[in-house]
């Protein structure tokens, strides 16, 4: 008969149509921003800075490696120095500028000293696109709690490692 | 005043219209303009126009470190970013001379395949889209798409610009509820795929608007350079996974679909067939993975400081079969840590040759459907 | 599949004095054999090396070189490259387009990024840079306004 696979279609519509009101398979949208879908742990959207105990001591000793390995090229380090002149193993300013990065986590894979790596937030809207968007070293440090937070296994990992390379910490 | 039977009578004037379909349009699947000459509705001549995207990929990549480029793979063919990461991965291990371990070899092909699914389902939903049936179809085939994207999030961080591959192996192991989820989704798809052949593969409106449009002959694809599905689709069985053996493809059992006429509905039916047959191959690699490394050492030294990775002097081509056809990267190396000359020869491009060949003598309903079954992503042609 | 070495040693039979070389994997022909050497490699039944799969310009600081690679579908056998070599100022080669329809694009695209002028292609003009673009992106001496723009500022 002609139109029989037409008609045959029109089936799998109407199964799937009725199928949204019995079943989750069939009717998968998510109510954001009441609902959400439960994060993934290595989801990766921009970098933060970790410090230990206080925000004045950050891992960063400014070696620079993650601006001269970062594709795009969106870190700016500078290193701080001391009264005298004599540089010092901290940075005095740390901007990323956001609206250049591109969230690959090349940074968190090349630092040496464990200090970057890629935060969850992504509700970052701003409206200055050039202002807003530059992150300085204030905003961008955050505490090694909420690092086990939001990645327990990967902060697991790494406290293990600190803790076997200095053991008299 | 009288005419003569011998006498014509005078008819209309008529002019040949030239019309821009695109670089905004919904169906041309991104900024791409055709130039088409029309003769009332046919189509007389047709000259395709890009370089809207064109972001300079090749440039960028001679003052970044191997590795650096990586990132910027994912965004060539940016639906399926994994086997992109594949290409330039092999490409380079060539060059280099690296091992890459059992276990990673075997993630590779099961995200490789995944990516296969992922694109074949897509682009059937936007050639339906195209055809005019809104919506309906693209929406199951998101429904379907978005269980493995969630899937490559989980291992990688990202569902579409994963960053995955490192040359070596992958970036990281996967984690413990990835097999387990892959075999999931591998036994539900069949059934997936059964339901979207009910609802399209017999439809006459779909037969009538692809069969016998668009038909290409197996000797101008050949001559023109056509890859993949497309090429398959008028008859000839040339598959590189068969051809060339690379990776750990030659221990899996599969078949190479091929079609019979050329036209849009062969190459929609041979990219269905196609994913079945990605299916039996997922199906075999999620049970054969051995435990093991995901990176070789010289991998892993080489992901930590890009800088010291310092492939030998020499060039390279390696190429692999993407979803969209031959996806090949020609590397030239001098030595340093940075690439001398970076080459994407990318499929979605090549394919474009023959555009105004199937076109011509059609209606511009039917160029909209060929260039949707050709699968062209502009990432790609543009670089 | 025969080895570049026989490859090499056939084309030198077939085309005796022109100056065909070998570079590594590679064959490197003189420009103004390569015509007639693309067709031979094409007809000849022992190669039929029908698909051509990837034409790159590359710019060495002294010359500028066009790299062909080709697969043979009929015999399912591998790689042969091929090199063809032009100077910078007066980059001319033959095209093979009138023999492997694939490269119509490609040399397009090289001739828009690279430079190189293909003769007998039937329609050279750019590709991906916009019609009236001076210069060629991909030489190596290409320098572009505002190179050195300190980040952060626009």
């Amino acid at each position: 008969m002609f139109g029989l696979g037409v008609l045959k279609g029109m089936m799998v519509t109407l199964r799937n149509f009725l199928g949204s009101y019995f079943s989750k398979e069939r009717l998968t949208t998510v109510q954001f921003p009441e609902e959400r879908i439960p994060e993934k742990e290595r989801f990766r959207n921009f970098p933060f800075l970790v410090y230990d105990k206080t925000p004045e001591d950050p891992r960063c000793v400014s070696c620079d490696i993650c601006a001269k390995e970062c594709p795009p090229k969106c870190i700016t380090i500078v290193r701080d120095s001391d009264s005298a002149g004599k540089p010092l193993k901290r940075p005095k300013s740390f901007d990323i500028d956001f609206s250049i990065c591109m969230n690959c986590g090349i940074c968190e894979e090349v630092c040496p000293f464990d200090a970057i790596f890629m935060d969850h937030e992504f509700e970052l809207a701003q409206y200055g696109r050039f202002e807003d968007l530059n992150y300085h070293k204030e905003k961008l440090l955050k505490s090694n709690d909420y690092f086990k937070k939001i990645r327990p296994t990967d902060a697991a990992r790494i406290d293990q490692k600190r803790a076997a390379k200095a053991p008299k910490a | 005043m009288e005419h003569t039977l011998s006498e014509p009578t005078p008819t209309l004037d008529t002019q040949m219209l030239e019309v821009n379909l695109g670089p905004q349009h919904p169906s041309t699947h991104g900024v791409f303009r055709m130039n088409v000459t029309l003769d009332g509705e046919t189509i007389v001549k047709l000259k395709p126009v890009m370089g809207y995207l064109h972001r300079n990929h090749e440039k960028l990549a001679e003052n970044m470190t191997w590795l650096a480029s990586m990132p910027f793979t994912d965004r060539l063919d940016y639906i399926c970013s994994m086997t992109n990461n594949f290409a330039y991965a092999l490409a380079v291990e060539k060059l280099a001379g690296l091992e890459v371990p059992e276990r990673a070899q075997y993630i590779r092909v099961i995200v490789a395949e995944l990516t296969r699914l992922v694109n074949h389902t897509l682009l059937i939903g936007f050639l339906l889209n195209d055809l005019g049936a809104f919506f309906t179809p693209i929406l199951y085939a998101f429904r379907e798409r978005e269980k493995i994207l969630d899937l490559f999030e989980t291992i990688s961080g990202s569902r579409m610009m994963c960053n995955f591959f490192r040359f070596g192996g992958v970036k990281q192991d996967v984690t413990e509820d990835f097999i387990p989820r892959a075999k999931d989704i591998i036994q539900r798809y069949p059934k997936f795929l059964d339901e979207f052949e009910q609802l399209l593969t017999t439809n006459e409106i779909l037969m009538a608007r692809c069969q016998n449009v668009g038909i290409l002959s197996k000797e101008l694809a050949v001559a023109s350079g056509i890859s993949g599905p497309m090429l398959r689709a008028t008859g000839v069985p040339y598959d590189i996974r068969k051809v060339d053996h690379y990776s750990i493809y030659d221990r899996f059992a599969f078949r190479v679909p091929i079609g019979a006429m050329g036209d849009v509905y062969d190459r929609y039916f041979v990219r269905i067939l196609e994913m079945r047959e990605s299916i039996k191959i997922l199906e075999q690699a999620v049970r054969e993975i051995p435990e093991g490394d995901f990176l070789s050492a010289k991998g892993a030294a080489g992901a930590k400081a890009p800088r010291t990775f310092k492939p030998p002097k020499g060039d390279v081509y390696g190429r692999i079969e993407a979803p969209k056809g031959e996806l090949g990267f020609y590397l030239v190396s001098d030595g340093s840590p940075k690439p001398y000359r970076y080459h994407v020869r990318p499929p979605s491009f090549i394919n474009l040759t023959v555009l105004e060949d199937m076109t011509l003598g059609h209606k511009v309903a039917d160029a909209v459907a060929i260039l949707g079954s050709i699968d062209i992503v502009l990432g790609e042609v543009d670089r | 599949m025969k080895s570049p070495e026989d490859i090499y040693h056939d084309l030198e039979a077939k085309f005796p004095g022109a100056g065909i070389t070998r570079e590594g994997n590679a064959i490197v022909v003189p420009k103004e054999k390569w015509a007639e050497t693309a067709v031979f490699l094409k007809e000849n039944p022992e190669y039929a090396l029908d698909y051509l799969s990837c034409v790159t310009g590359v710019d060495y600081k002294e010359y500028l070189e066009c790299v062909y690679h080709l697969y043979s579908l009929q015999k399912k056998t591998g790689l042969v490259t091929i090199k063809v070599r032009t100077d910078r100022q007066k980059s001319e080669l033959p095209s093979v387009t009138p023999i492997w329809r694939s490269a119509e694009f490609q040399e397009r695209e090289a001739y828009d990024l690279v430079g190189i002028h293909f003769q007998g292609h039937p329609d050279l003009r750019r590709i991906l840079m916009w019609d009236g673009f001076q210069h060629h992106p991909l030489r190596k001496d290409y320098v572009q306004e505002n190179q050195d723009r300190p980040p952060g500022e626009f």
